[in-house]
């Protein structure tokens, strides 16, 4: 199994669709192309799967590695985890969606697609590295396409939210390179050497004196990416700007990037520091599930409310890293990939809704399960799933980082976790106001009642999405086997690192 | 047959898909048989597992683990089963009366064309509240309890086109999810504390030696936090107004709700939890107040309520407050007698009533009927037989179960039966006050519906005859201690539920309690008749209007939950959100801009300036150094 296929098969679509003659051949190219990444991902995950039955124990399989900059110990170094794997699912099924709701973009769509696949290869990319810098070149890639996709194809304020977003990322990539080089240059040397090397770094002992100063440029600069509270702000309006498949691209594996890093870097690379700094990881992302939850109350705007409510959703991812117990940490990964499809689910029947309604306000939707009872019933899927219904991956997904986080006892921990739990009240408040006043009701305007229901297309993304909510919600040890040896290894350099938390 | 036990909710489960998946193309009325027909089937493996459970041979509880849900780490929670007496009494009240209620539906909602969709989340609700029964541990409960939560919201809200009944529908969903917080935080302290959501572990482990750091607190917190969750779902104070607003749904789905689902969960878990709860008699006695005051207070707002469907809904309120002051006081098992006698004659009550509304055209308001008893002979007998079993009549269930909280809260506080019995007192009066304003004296509708009165089709009358059968013998399970030394339903349910001993009544105490209380109640249904021959509806005033405005608690609740909380998440909004953090953001972008601004005007261009700077600079370095070497 040859990993780098993952970053080519995408890499060559998006050069392919460069070559197109017509929007036509772009779209199937891109939607070939997501498929065959797709097959190679599941191809993957079964191998990986059959390796691990085999007896495979090795922390990272498939790995590869070549000299890129042998300067500065920078190589081209890859391998995969059942976390890794977990994203790379994540990845594969939302780029196939959101090729598909880009159905009908008829402006520029060969330069669509080529910046919508290019973002697809920073994050298959990013999630498969293993050498620091490499990731960060990743990271990089999969932030720049998005400035262009939201100036150009998106709606609303779009230069603004454009620019507001791309900056904001910018910084938080920017805190993390300087937190990259620290690291690099606190790492042990050999042969006069620093290194990159995640595994490598993972095993040797970072100065806790530069640990508490690397950590936290680490944790923000990656917690950006994931709405870390105070620096939330570009969610709601980078996503409501964008175009639809943007947003289900940026709601649903672009804030992940941030949790995956912080969660594969930070702690587990600085495990005394994640440690003596979890209170106040707790703190924030406490703030953030709850202010998020409280700030969707007022949306009034289907993709504000759903921006928001994810400042509030990936609070959990934090809150359970945060945490530091291997039920927690293993519960944030539930939640990047529930979120991810859960969100990306809402963000597409937002999309078909507005297509169809050309409002996206609240107020003046209403009565729609009469008119389009199909999209409708994957947007109230998406909602329930939001609600943390059972039978859904977020209730899963977060009653695992609640029981992972009870789990650490302190007064703090539990206080906190209890106000984490008391969110599940305001989402039901606010998802049911957002699907009762736009589903249920009489028709608000007449012109809905001919507007026509999903074509296949949108139900094949809403089908193949959903179908990854139910299976995770119905079958969670599926998912929980996937990645319970990794997560157990982070426990086990976090409890190496610090005594007394198991 | 137990070991099949998983069949119980798969066969609502596939109802629910085939319905829920071919609403479209599914003709009504095969939509309906297969509704029905997938009930059907739950309750005649529910009956099996039954008589085996009734069996002497059967030992203990069996547990049937389906899967490894969720294990991560050191958590390992199974989907698993548990079938043991307790389960399986409510698997028939559950399939059973849940099954008269679909056939009834078949009839009721014919013209509705939603009628598939209707069958289909009727099938999730039955297969939601079979997981909350069925469940071994209290996630598997957890999961049922959501859902029945997600299925009032669906059913309630079922003509969605009614800005009122989605309302409804949402706060109901609401208030069941601040309760269910209440239950999420109790499971996660038991699964710090005790390591396990099963209930065998966690009840073996507690009648075990305790771990270090657990006190008799301990037991409270959890048993408190659950007792919130039951609050919400089984509708007491506080949480107890949603119920009311709930009759919005189609009337079978209210006979649904307040008789085999989704109400009487509360008052299973807490029998379930049994064991935590003796352990935690600081906790029973909240159960018991907080019970006992819903009941009275339900009741009171019952007896000036003017929809059929309101009365009746107060009375289940009443009714649940019964049961849970039965489980308050310790005697579980009568709590579950009664949940049984109730599911009976409130089902039928409920379900008369939609005869009432569906002969009415739909009117639901009591002012405007009267005398239907002439049209609607087998509804009003029906109903009549309801009305006696709930005020407790004796030979009729609602006795025998009734008289049974009577007596066990006698033994633990006399000043708990009295108020109790003033409670039962209001309910005789409130149910006759309904039963005559509707089926006797004049008609007072429109020409219109006089005309079209007429009895339902046997569809409907047929479960109607089935609940009004079981609302008469449904007792004799549960005989009083004076009558017979053999309790058959307590010593059935005694394999799993153990009561707190209380000492024994003497006979004659027993005998004089249940003559007052009966007295009482008859004295109470002449009352109503005497008030309600020649009844007049002005417009109340005092007392009466609080009544009739049911103690303005919805109005207070707006104040002081509703508004304030929407308040601050506007001022989050508006001053947190937009001005203080996109501030700050905006701003650093704007303050960038200006400080670019400003440091270009150094770049005029001109040599003289420059070297003007340069020299400046140089003067203060060396300035600077020539001070350092100093110090």
């Amino acid at each position: 199994m040859n990993l780098s296929l993952l970053i080519l098969v995408p890499l060559l679509t998006a050069i392919a669709v460069l070559f197109c003659s017509n929007s036509t051949q772009v779209k199937w190219v891109s939607f070939i192309g997501s498929l065959g990444q797709l097959g190679l991902a599941t191809y993957t995950m079964f191998a990986y799967m059959g390796a691990r039955t085999g007896g495979n124990t090795s922390q990272m399989l498939f790995e590869s590695r070549y000299a890129w900059y042998p300067a500065l110990g920078i190589e081209y170094y890859v391998g995969i985890d059942g976390i890794s794997i977990a994203m790379l699912m994540l990845t594969a099924i939302v780029v196939v969606a959101g090729v598909l709701v880009s159905w009908n973009i008829k402006r520029l769509s060969k330069e669509f697609f080529f910046l919508l696949l290019l973002l697809s290869v920073g994050a298959y990319g990013f999630f498969i590295s293993l050498d620091l810098f490499t990731m960060f070149f990743f990271l990089e890639v999969a932030v720049i396409p998005k400035f262009l996709l939201i100036g150009i194809w998106g709606s609303g304020k779009k230069e603004y939210s454009a620019m507001k977003l791309a900056l904001m990322l910018m910084s938080g990539s920017a805190l993390v390179l300087i937190g990259l080089l620290c690291l690099y240059f606190n790492t042990t040397a050999i042969n006069g050497k620093h290194t990159f090397d995640l595994l490598q770094i993972a095993h040797q002992h970072i100065p806790i004196e530069a640990q508490r100063f690397i950590f936290p440029l680490m944790f923000v600069g990656f917690g950006v990416f994931t709405a870390l509270f105070p620096f939330h702000t570009w969610v709601p309006d980078g996503h409501s700007s964008a175009p639809t498949a943007a947003s289900m691209f940026l709601a649903g594996i672009s804030m992940k990037l941030g949790g995956y890093g912080c969660l594969r870097v930070a702690t587990y690379l600085m495990p005394e520091a994640a440690h003596e700094y979890s209170w106040i990881i707790i703190l924030l992302s406490t703030i953030a599930i709850i202010y998020g939850a409280f700030a969707t109350l007022m949306q009034t705007d289907l993709k504000y409310i759903n921006a928001y409510s994810s400042v509030s959703h990936c609070g959990f991812i934090l809150f359970g890293i945060g945490m530091l117990t291997q039920t927690a940490i293993t519960g944030a990964v539930m939640q990047m990939v529930s979120h991810g499809l859960m969100t990306a689910l809402f963000f597409g029947a937002i999309g078909m809704i507005y297509e169809r309604t050309h409002t996206r306000m609240v107020a003046q939707l209403g009565g729609l399960l009469k008119a389009i009872p199909f999209i409708i019933t994957v947007f109230v899927i998406a909602g329930l799933c939001s609600l943390g219904l059972p039978g859904f991956s977020g209730f899963v997904a977060e009653m695992t980082v609640f029981m992972g986080a009870w789990q650490r006892s302190g007064m703090f921990n539990h206080v906190a976790t209890v106000l984490a739990c008391a969110s599940i009240v305001v989402t039901a408040v606010y998802i049911l106001r957002a699907v009762g006043s736009s589903v249920m009701g009489p028709i608000k305007n007449q012109e809905f009642v001919t507007i026509p229901d999903a074509r296949w297309n949108e139900k094949l993304a809403s089908g193949l999405l959903i179908a990854g909510i139910v299976v995770i919600g119905i079958a969670p040890f599926l998912l929980n086997g996937l990645i319970l040896p990794d997560t157990h290894v982070i426990m086990d350099n976090i409890s190496r690192g610090v005594v007394g938390l198991k | 047959m137990s070991q099949l036990v998983y069949l119980v909710p798969l066969f609502p489960l596939i109802g629910f898909l085939i319905n829920g998946i071919g609403w479209r193309r599914i003709p009504k009325s095969l939509g309906g048989v297969i509704g029905s027909l997938a009930v059907l089937a739950s309750f005649c493996v529910s009956l099996g597992i039954f008589f085996e459970v009734k069996d002497p041979s059967f030992h203990g509880p069996v547990i049937v683990q389906l899967f490894e849900f969720i294990h991560s780490g050191k958590l390992f929670i199974p989907f698993s089963f548990q079938v043991d007496s307790l389960s399986s009494l409510f698997l028939l009240i559950i399939t059973g009366v849940g099954f008269l209620i679909h056939v009834y539906s078949t009839a009721y909602m014919h013209d509705d064309e939603g009628m598939v969709k209707y069958f289909s989340f009727l099938n999730l609700f039955v297969f939601s509240m079979l997981l909350l029964v069925l469940g071994g541990n209290y996630l598997v409960m957890f999961i049922g309890w959501e859902g029945v939560g997600l299925c009032s919201y669906l059913l309630i809200g079922f003509w969605f086109k009614n800005r009122d009944y989605t309302n409804a529908a949402k706060k109901a969903f609401i208030m069941n999810r601040i309760g269910d917080l209440g239950f999420l935080v109790g499971m996660l302290l038991i699964l710090f504390n005790y390591g396990t959501l099963s209930y065998q572990d966690f009840f073996g482990k507690l009648q075990g030696a305790q771990p270090a750091g657990i006190s008799s607190d301990t037991y409270n917190w959890i048993a408190i936090c659950l007792f919130i969750g039951a609050t919400g779902k089984s509708a007491q104070i506080p949480l107890y107004t949603w119920l009311p607003d709930a009759m919005a749904g189609p009337t079978p789905v209210s006979a649904l709700i307040h008789a085999a689902t989704m109400v009487t969960a509360g008052i299973y878990m807490i029998a379930r939890s049994h064991v935590l709860y003796t352990l935690a008699p600081m906790t029973l006695h909240i159960v018991a107040i907080v019970g006992l005051a819903t009941a009275l207070f339900a009741a009171t707002i019952a007896i000036r309520q003017y929809d059929i469907k309101k009365v009746l809904a107060y009375s289940t309120v009443s009714q649940l407050g019964f049961m849970f002051l039965a489980l308050g006081v310790g005697a579980y098992t009568t709590a579950v007698f009664h949940v049984m006698t109730h599911a009976f004659f409130k089902a039928l009550l409920f379900l008369g009533s939609g005869s009432v509304i569906h002969a009415m055209g739909g009117e639901q308001d009591i002012r405007k009927m009267g005398g239907l008893g002439k049209k609607l002979r087998t509804t009003q007998i029906t109903f009549l037989i309801g009305c006696l079993a709930i005020s407790g009549i004796p030979g009729f269930s609602g006795f025998f179960s009734k008289d049974e909280i009577l007596a066990a809260a006698y033994a633990h506080d006399p000043v708990l039966y009295y108020l109790a019995a003033a409670a039962a007192m209001m309910t005789a009066f409130y149910m006759f006050r309904l039963y005559f304003l509707t089926f006797t004296g004049g008609f007072r509708g429109t020409e219109d519906q006089a005309h079209h009165l007429h009895e339902s089709p046997a569809a409907m009358t047929i479960p109607l005859i089935i609940l009004a059968i079981l609302s008469i013998i449904g007792g004799y399970v549960g005989l009083p201690a004076v009558i017979s030394e053999h309790h058959a339903l307590g010593s059935f349910l005694s394999s799993s539920v153990t009561n707190i001993s209380e000492h024994h009544l003497e006979a004659g105490t027993e005998w004089m309690l249940m003559g007052v209380s009966v007295t009482l109640s008859v004295l109470m249904i002449a009352v109503a008749y005497s008030v309600n021959k020649k009844p007049n509806f002005t417009p109340s005033t005092g007392l009466a209007k609080i009544l009739e405005n049911k103690w303005y608690v919805d109005e207070l609740y707006d104040a002081v939950f509703v508004r304030p909380i929407q308040n601050f998440s506007a001022f989050m909004e508006r001053f947190a959100e937009r001005k203080g953090i996109d501030g700050i953001v905006n701003g650093v972008g704007k303050s960038v801009r200006w400080g670019s601004d400003r440091i270009r005007l150094l770049q005029t261009g001109q040599v003289g300036f420059y070297i003007f700077v340069m020299v400046l600079g140089m003067i203060t370095l060396f300035a600077l150094g020539f001070f350092w070497v100093k110090l």
